[in-house]
């Protein structure tokens, strides 16, 4: 084809695009009422698909960043069999040879910290409780978990607490107990000794979770090997990366310069099964989710189509008496189709938009449902996260999905024969 | 020059579950420049016949050639280009696009046809001019009146110069005084452009205003007379 041949085409197929899309925009105004029933569907459809997705990513999110500051990380290293049996006795002893691979090999801007980490009893006057007591670096911890801007009562640990001990506010309330009194925590040391120790308690903090605020108590790293007679003995070191959690190179480099028989590498995928098991089957929920929306907007979509199909049948006679090809009126009623689905796509994603905005600040506060919010593994304020790709999916699928029922319709005016057609009344 | 020829066209409905002939054996040919009119009462078959003639539906045995075109060997997509570059209609309820003004309606035929922005708008004014619509280009149907609109699918029939114009009871919906006025027009048309025109009507007034009279009776042709 020369030039003025494609130039002819193109002139051409400008005029048909135009008269299609002023044809298609001017008959969707025909009937106000109709137009507005469609729309709304496909506003309600599209505005619920990116809020309610949003807000099932910002569980996720919640869930992931929640668990990965609850003394996670990005990355853990255990003395082997640690995972499997959390005893004193697989400490790690000598971790310094742990700290210079990890000087070595963690990119700049990375923050770890080492951890005692043992099962025990605290205990005061009137009651007794299983805890974890968690002996920590206070500076370091603060850069790697929750703990050093958890804090709701009280202070946070120094170097010089020998004897002090932060709580959680729940376990202070369990115990009735309140700052400034003792509280005796009861373990197994490396001799297979029963240890305790009396601490007082500092400060309190408060967490996503009421277990978290039950289940941990925080000392100083050194008070803990005293008691536990650990020596310099650690039971993990916890690693958070700068950038996105997931680093593979790093965790490789981390696994060869580590004796293999001796530690443990761990993700956060490891770690927490149950989120990483949410984020697996998030995407199906979602696609269930569009799915559910997209029916019941589907039909609406045909039903409307087919009515406004058989009210202008005479007219797609006149069209077809006057020269159009079938596929020319196909593609008139899909593209009026389109427009219905683009002109309300744009509304449901700016209502949507203003919805995940209003929510960002505050978000949705579930404290009322802790209980069964905290059984799902959910924090207690859910923040809308927005995904690009769950934005650009529901509108994709409202597009295509739509586009594809509209089909129906248009070919049933496509196949109207102009004498049947312009006899209809 | 022949402009349209049938021969032994036939043409039968299934009406529940009797058959109705609405055309048997119909031949006849029409020139080139004639202003005629297949005339008979209701039911004969008129409406029938020139849906044939303008490639709207398919005869069930006989042949018709229209500018040289055979029907029956055309498919669907060439009869819509027949229709698109040699036929143009007019409907007893007028049929213009309800959301195109008077011009875009003109306009609308020259558009599938390909022809450029700047000549579709001068050629519609024009026309419109012609049949006494200037001034009323961008009004729409609903705010036109009977004749008005008539005038419009008129201009719309004529304005890329088709080979015929099959005017289906075109006066059925005006009084006499708007009918007659658009007679007038189409003769004008007729003689000035040389634009064939076939009419289907029992209405005297059009009777009076063709050279030839095709007189149809239960889907037969009765009587033809050329004044």
């Amino acid at each position: 084809m020369n030039r003025r041949a494609w130039n002819m085409s193109f002139i051409k197929f400008r005029h048909f695009f135009i008269m299609y899309l002023q044809l298609a925009w001017r008959n969707i105004w025909r009937n106000p009422r109709r137009t507005a029933v469609i729309l709304t569907a496909v506003i309600i459809g599209i505005w619920s698909m990116i809020l309610l997705g949003s807000l099932m990513r910002g569980i996720a999110v919640g869930m992931i960043e929640n668990g990965i500051s609850t003394l996670t990380g990005h990355l853990q290293i255990h003395h082997k069999g640690y995972r499997n049996d959390p005893a004193i006795e697989n400490s790690i002893t000598d971790p310094v040879v742990v700290e210079n691979a990890l000087r070595e090999v963690l990119p700049k801007g990375s923050s770890w910290t080492a951890r005692v980490r043992v099962s025990a009893v605290a205990s005061n006057a009137r009651h007794y409780s299983g805890v974890t007591l968690v002996g920590i670096d206070p500076v370091a911890e603060a850069k790697v978990s929750f703990i050093g801007t958890a804090i709701s009562q009280g202070r946070y640990l120094n170097p010089g607490d020998h004897n002090g001990i932060i709580v959680g506010e729940a376990l202070l309330e369990k115990f009735d107990t309140k700052l400034g009194r003792k509280l005796v925590l009861m373990s197994q040391d490396t001799h297979r000794e029963n240890a305790s120790r009396a601490f007082r308690i500092i400060g309190t903090f408060r967490a996503e979770m009421e277990a978290t605020e039950k289940q941990f108590v925080f000392v100083m790293r050194k008070a803990s090997h005293k008691m536990l007679r650990l020596g310099d003995g650690i039971s993990e070191i916890s690693i958070l990366l700068p950038g996105k959690p997931d680093n593979p190179e790093i965790y490789d480099r981390l696994m060869t310069a580590l004796p293999s028989e001796q530690f443990e590498v761990n993700t956060w995928r490891e770690l927490l099964p149950f989120q990483t098991a949410y984020l697996r089957i998030l995407d199906g929920f979602m696609w269930i989710w569009y799915f559910v929306v997209f029916v019941a907007m589907g039909f609406g979509i045909v039903n409307t189509t087919l009515m406004a199909v058989f009210e202008r049948m005479r007219e797609f006679g006149l069209l077809k008496a006057l020269g159009m090809k079938p596929w020319w009126i196909l593609r008139e009623v899909l593209t009026e189709s389109f427009l219905l689905l683009v002109t309300g796509m744009i509304i449901g994603n700016i209502l949507a938009f203003i919805c995940i905005y209003a929510l960002s600040g505050s978000g949705i506060d579930l404290s009322a449902l802790a209980a069964g919010a905290e059984y799902a593994g959910m924090t207690r304020v859910i923040y809308p996260a927005v995904a690009l790709k769950d934005i650009f999916v529901s509108n994709l699928v409202v597009l295509l999905l739509g586009i594809l029922v509209s089909t129906y319709p248009a070919v049933k005016a496509a196949r109207f024969t102009p004498v049947e057609a312009l006899a209809h009344t | 020059m022949k402009i349209v020829e049938c021969i032994n066209v036939n043409k039968t409905y299934q009406q529940g579950q009797i058959k109705v002939h609405a055309l048997r054996d119909i031949s006849l040919v029409i020139e080139k420049g004639e202003f005629a009119a297949v005339a008979g009462p209701s039911g004969s078959g008129k409406t029938t016949l020139l849906n044939l003639v303008g490639g709207l539906d398919a005869s069930d045995s006989g042949s018709i050639v229209v500018d040289g075109n055979a029907f029956d060997q055309m498919s669907q997509s060439q009869l819509a280009n027949l229709r698109l570059h040699k036929i143009g209609f007019v409907f007893q309820a007028y049929n213009l696009i309800p959301v195109l003004s008077a011009a875009e309606n003109v306009e609308f035929v020259m558009l599938l046809q390909g022809v450029t922005a700047r000549e579709r708008q001068q050629r519609a004014k024009a026309i419109l001019d012609d049949v006494g619509l200037a001034g009323k280009y961008d009004r729409r149907p609903a705010e036109l009146s009977g004749g008005q609109q008539q005038r419009v699918a008129v201009a719309r029939a004529i304005v890329s110069s088709p080979s015929i114009v099959l005017a289906d009871e075109p006066t059925a919906n005006l009084d006499s005084k708007t009918g007659e006025g658009l007679l007038e027009m189409m003769q004008k048309m007729n003689e000035e452009k040389r634009v064939t025109f076939i009419f289907s009507t029992h209405d005297k007034m059009v009777m009076d205003y063709a050279r030839r009279l095709i007189f149809l009776r239960d889907g037969r042709l009765v009587d033809d007379q050329v004044k």
